[in-house]
């Protein structure tokens, strides 16, 4: 089977793959354009680490083929500093030390966007239904939700 | 395998009519990529259906919403009028994995995924949505019930397709809920489900009620008896015992790690008290919204 010429947008850049059909977003992102930001914890859609927003859309690129993103739009965690300054939630995550091994991190960074841009002031318990679908094995998710109530703060007074 | 996005509906008909293998319709691929992954499906040739419009949209016509099969539980959630009027339907569409699994997962592939525990299928019986079938030998129609045979198995013939959900149009005075019992509090499968519809006469008497359990036996099931029992009432004692039996009396379930035959019936009258009297509230509030 021949493979696919893939044309798409990640994180504003136009990029070009030849994929298989049956090749995960996940891992077009990480083996061919070297974007190893998102992580593959289960491969199945239930811990959020490959977490990235397609057309704005909050999805997990483990259960995404890349092929359907030809002419859309991917943004991952490798997106979110500009410029070589942190996005506020990626200073925040740093300054309370919400993360441990790391692993977690970027799929919440990237689901907590998606929070925000939508809700730009959640209540905690919004916050936690929202990022229900990141696990964390190491935090005990307080310090993850503390992060992002307080970037939410910050960029509501920026 | 070979992978195709056609924009026309009777361009997807055409393929999955056609193909020589084992064809898939792929919507929004939580549960088909998941299946493909463990190697319990390994398709021929997979079709995705959202680059159909129709499949895509959700359009009010006449007071009836036409849902396309394609469209996510987002989208479903954001939209306002449908929310306002369905609520026992979106909150059921709602419950299906986490926010990126809702990017995603679409009603289309919860009914056709035809697992007896799918949370939006009982919400639909109760709503009486109907699904509009295209194939080869033209359009149908189907009422949800209806669809799903029993776990993997659906009334669907080679080469047909479900492409939108019609949810009728309502009258004043009318509300639906839905609600399952899982073992915690988010993201599990429903041990049992259960959605309600019902209309109220403006005296608060119950004139029409329909119930849809889910996983509770081969199939999500349409209670016609759980219905029938509260039609007269104002849900008082004895028309809830009769509707807590009706709903026990429909159960056929099996043990499974999720839980017993016997906690699967117990819950499943469980449910059907409490569901019912958040529909009733609805509809007697409903009263004060325009619809």
């Amino acid at each position: 089977m021949s493979k696919i010429h893939l044309t798409t947008t990640v994180n504003g850049d136009a990029v070009e793959a030849l994929v298989e059909a049956d090749e995960t977003l996940l891992d077009v992102l990480r083996n061919q354009l070297a974007l190893t930001g998102a992580k593959e914890g289960c491969g199945s859609g239930d811990c959020g680490a490959c977490s990235v927003t397609l057309d704005g859309r909050l999805v997990c690129s483990c259960l995404v083929l890349a092929v359907e993103t030809q002419g859309r739009r991917v943004e991952t965690v490798e997106g979110m500093a500009k410029g070589g300054v942190l996005h506020p939630l990626q200073q925040k995550f740093l300054e309370l030390s919400a993360l441990q091994c790391g692993i977690c991190t970027p799929g919440f960074l990237v689901a907590a966007r998606a929070l925000l841009e939508k809700n730009p002031d959640p209540t905690e318990t919004e916050v936690r239904y929202w990022l229900a679908g990141n696990l964390c094995r190491c935090t005990g998710y307080d310090k993850i939700v503390r992060a992002v109530m307080d970037a939410a703060a910050e960029m509501r007074g920026a | 395998m070979r992978y195709e996005a056609p924009d026309r509906i009777e361009k997807a008909v055409d393929l999955l009519a056609s193909a020589a293998g084992e064809a898939r319709v792929l919507a929004g691929g939580t549960d088909l990529i998941v299946q493909m992954k463990s190697e319990i499906v390994e398709p021929d040739l997979v079709i995705d259906v959202k680059r159909i419009a129709e499949m895509r949209g959700v359009v009010e016509e006449g007071g009836a919403f036409r849902i396309g099969a394609a469209v996510s539980g987002a989208e479903l959630k954001e939209h306002p009028r449908l929310r306002k009027v369905w609520p026992g339907v979106i909150e059921a569409a709602n419950l299906i994995g986490s926010t990126q699994v809702q990017g995603r997962a679409t009603l289309g592939g919860n009914l056709c995924n035809a697992s007896p525990a799918a949370d939006s299928v009982p919400a639909l019986i109760a709503a009486g949505a109907k699904v509009i079938i295209a194939g080869p030998a033209g359009r149908r129609e189907l009422a949800v019930e209806d669809v799903v045979l029993g776990p993997r198995k659906t009334a669907l013939a080679k080469g047909e397709i479900v492409v939108a959900f019609v949810l009728p149009k309502r009258v004043p005075l009318a509300a639906d809920a839905y609600l399952r019992f899982i073992p915690r509090t988010e993201m599990d499968i429903a041990v049992v489900g259960c959605g309600v519809d019902l209309t109220l006469d403006p005296a608060g008497k119950i004139i029409a009620a329909r119930m849809g359990l889910g996983a509770v036996a081969a199939r999500p099931l349409l209670v016609g008896e759980a219905g029938a029992a509260i039609i007269g009432s104002s849900l008082d004692e004895p028309a809830l015992a009769r509707l807590e039996a009706a709903a026990r009396a429909a159960c056929r379930p099996i043990d499974d790690k999720r839980g017993t035959k016997e906690f699967r019936v117990q819950i499943a009258g469980v449910l059907a008290r409490r569901v019912v009297h958040i529909a009733y509230e609805r509809a007697k509030a409903s009263a004060k919204v325009s619809t």
